[in-house]
């Protein structure tokens, strides 16, 4: 099991070097951007499938986890602390070298926080909103649990457009580029888009090995016996209730990280980023990759954000996504690379619905 | 030296008495039998140990603790584990997967041991997988370990969800029916291998209709009607009680 984890991660890392050759190569490197947003994206979506499809948990709430990464990292990394420069946080913070002077597009100086520490504060905040709202809301099962999941993800969004100081219906923008290593900064730059491209492409890959050596692991199995029969999870010993919480944190982190990071990319987040329709645009794409079938959640996530990303969707993009989950439910609940899926359509024309599974 | 003491435990669902003053305990190292009508109050008084509801009164005491009240993960962390009357095993993984779940309260490893993969993590993988297999050979299911586990058998499945709780190396085993469904010969099968487990130190506490099981294996039984306990004595001394044969030969003649 274990060399084949390692063989499939293997292919990922040849495909994401490939295509980047590709590109390079046919001169279409114009390509790049939209595959690296379609990475963070795919983020969100490794951690909803291990929360999904491994524990059978939902959430319509993970743009908000998005939003919440990356709304409080360009806040704290715009925000200008200097008319405040001499107060006793601000000259601690300036003091630990949390702080960074710079200037903005007009010229004026702005003294902000350091990318860093604002993601590390964002990550952390994600972290805390998780635990006080999944406590309570994973106790709830199916239909309530995904509504009360809706309920986090359109209070986010209110806070988010409702915001003066989060730039209401503009969100913010001149977001700083974010330098993780001397040589290695994430920013929209064209000149960083192919180091970009590899920035985001390494997080998806670390976040497919943590993932899949989870599901392999001892917690792995706790989480999908807790999806199959939960009182019988509970008699062998696993606090279910904890699990889910966790996993439930755990996929709201790879959120706020892709959040964080496509942020400082873009220079900026709107709060379209924390909208209901990204939510189920997220559990639609899980829902086509096969549900318990990480790499299909890859695939599809890539595939479909980079179509909707190009514009190839058009105006009906949301509508898309929208139809795509009706007709997975509708055929194959299995998800599309699953290997039933003619069985599926057969059975469907034969007025026998399609077994559900999951 | 008595593993689980019941001091008066009862549970009222609704207008029902389900479970009325009920007092036995079950001796380390041997096989009691919990019988009844249907509606007796038998899976109830199971829940009512293993945590899955809460007592209304009464104490139960596991290696002289009290556990009424606590939940069933925490109780089956102490060393009790079940089984269900309906076969619940975990669909979408293999009988080898289900069995390791059994493991669960012997690993230590958390999420972040487990998303890097530390080598502490493989080794108590390999350490359960080992487990797994050995009790499933023990059951002569070994060869069944790669077969998803909800596709075998009635009779493999139960066997199954056996090694499972056997996998968490209880003190107490609680089997609720562990026969129902299955023919003579498997019930014979079941019947010298609950007798095999217990010889392996595990003492049992089980519930069962098939009355050949019960006389045969049980050192003691418990006789549970309407929820009150009647009868708790060996088996020859039960058979010749004129409560209990009234009840199963005058009543639902349900067993």
């Amino acid at each position: 099991m274990r060399s084949r984890i390692h063989f499939a991660l293997f292919g990922l890392v040849a495909a994401v070097i490939a295509v980047q050759q590709v590109t390079a190569y046919t001169g279409s490197e114009y390509y790049l951007t939209q595959l690296t947003m379609s990475a963070y994206y795919s983020l969100v979506i490794v951690g909803l499938c291990l929360l999904m499809g491994y524990a059978g948990q939902i959430s319509l709430g993970h743009a908000g986890f998005f939003a919440i990464g990356g709304y409080i990292s360009a806040f704290l990394t715009t925000h200008d602390l200097s008319p405040l420069k001499d107060g006793g946080i601000v000259a601690f913070l300036s003091k630990a070298g949390l702080l960074s002077q710079r200037t903005d597009l007009y010229g004026g100086q702005l003294l902000t926080v350091q990318p860093w520490a604002a993601c590390i504060i964002a990550i952390f905040a994600t972290v805390v909103i998780a635990y006080i709202v999944g406590g309570p809301v994973l106790r709830l099962k199916g239909h309530y649990l995904a509504m009360a999941t809706l309920g986090f993800g359109t209070i986010i969004y209110r806070i988010a457009i409702g915001t003066t100081a989060l730039g209401a219906a503009d969100g913010l923008s001149d977001v700083p580029p974010f330098r993780l290593l001397p040589f290695l900064e994430v920013s929209g730059e064209m000149s960083d888009r192919v180091q970009n491209y590899y920035i985001a492409w390494g997080l998806v890959i670390l976040a497919v090995l943590f993932s899949l050596n989870i599901i392999h692991s001892r917690i792995g199995r706790a989480l999908r016996s807790i999806h199959g029969a939960e009182d019988a999870a509970n008699a062998m010993g696993i606090d279910t209730a904890r699990y889910k919480l966790n996993t439930f944190v755990l996929s709201a982190v790879f959120a706020s990280v892709a959040g964080v990071f496509l942020t400082h990319y873009n220079g900026g987040i709107g709060p379209s980023e924390a909208s209901i329709m990204k939510s189920v645009r997220y559990v639609a794409i899980v829902a086509v990759g096969g549900m318990a079938n990480l790499w299909g959640a890859l695939v599809m996530g890539t595939l479909l954000n980079f179509l909707s990303l190009r514009g190839y969707l058009g105006t009906y993009d949301d509508a898309v996504f929208g139809g795509i989950l009706i007709i997975i439910m509708l055929f194959v609940p299995q998800g599309l690379l699953h290997i039933d899926v003619f069985r599926g359509l057969r059975g469907f024309f034969l007025r026998r619905p399609a077994e559900k599974e999951t | 030296m008595q593993l689980l003491e019941v001091k008066d435990v009862g549970k009222r669902f609704g207008g029902l008495q389900a479970v009325s003053r009920v007092s036995f305990s079950v001796r380390k190292d041997t096989i009691k039998a919990l019988i009844g009508p249907n509606g007796a109050g038998k899976t109830t008084l199971f829940n009512l140990i293993s945590g899955f509801l809460t007592p209304d009164s009464g104490t139960i005491l596991f290696h002289d603790r009290p556990v009424q009240g606590l939940r069933p993960f925490e109780i089956a962390a102490k060393g009790m584990a079940r089984t269900f009357q309906h076969i619940r095993l975990f669909p979408e993984m293999t009988s080898l997967e289900n069995v390791m779940i059994g493991r669960h309260i012997h690993g230590k490893s958390g999420f972040l041991s487990a998303m890097l993969d530390l080598p502490r993590t493989r080794r108590e993988d390999r350490g359960a997988r080992e487990k797994a297999l050995e009790l499933m050979d023990f059951l002569g299911i070994a060869g069944l370990a790669g077969h998803e586990a909800t596709s075998l058998s009635y009779g493999q499945q139960r066997l199954v969800e056996l090694a499972r709780g056997l996998a968490c190396e209880p003190a107490l085993l609680l089997l609720d029916e562990p026969a129902a469904g299955l023919n003579m010969r498997e019930t014979a099968e079941m019947a010298s291998l609950i007798s095999r487990i217990r010889d392996r130190g595990v003492t049992i506490l089980l519930v069962e209709h098939d009355m050949s099981l019960v006389m045969n294996i049980s050192d003691e039984i418990i006789v549970l009607n309407y929820g009150e306990k009647i009868a708790d004595d060996v088996p020859l001394t039960i058979q010749k009680n004129e409560d209990v044969i009234r009840i199963y030969l005058g009543g639902d003649g349900d067993a």
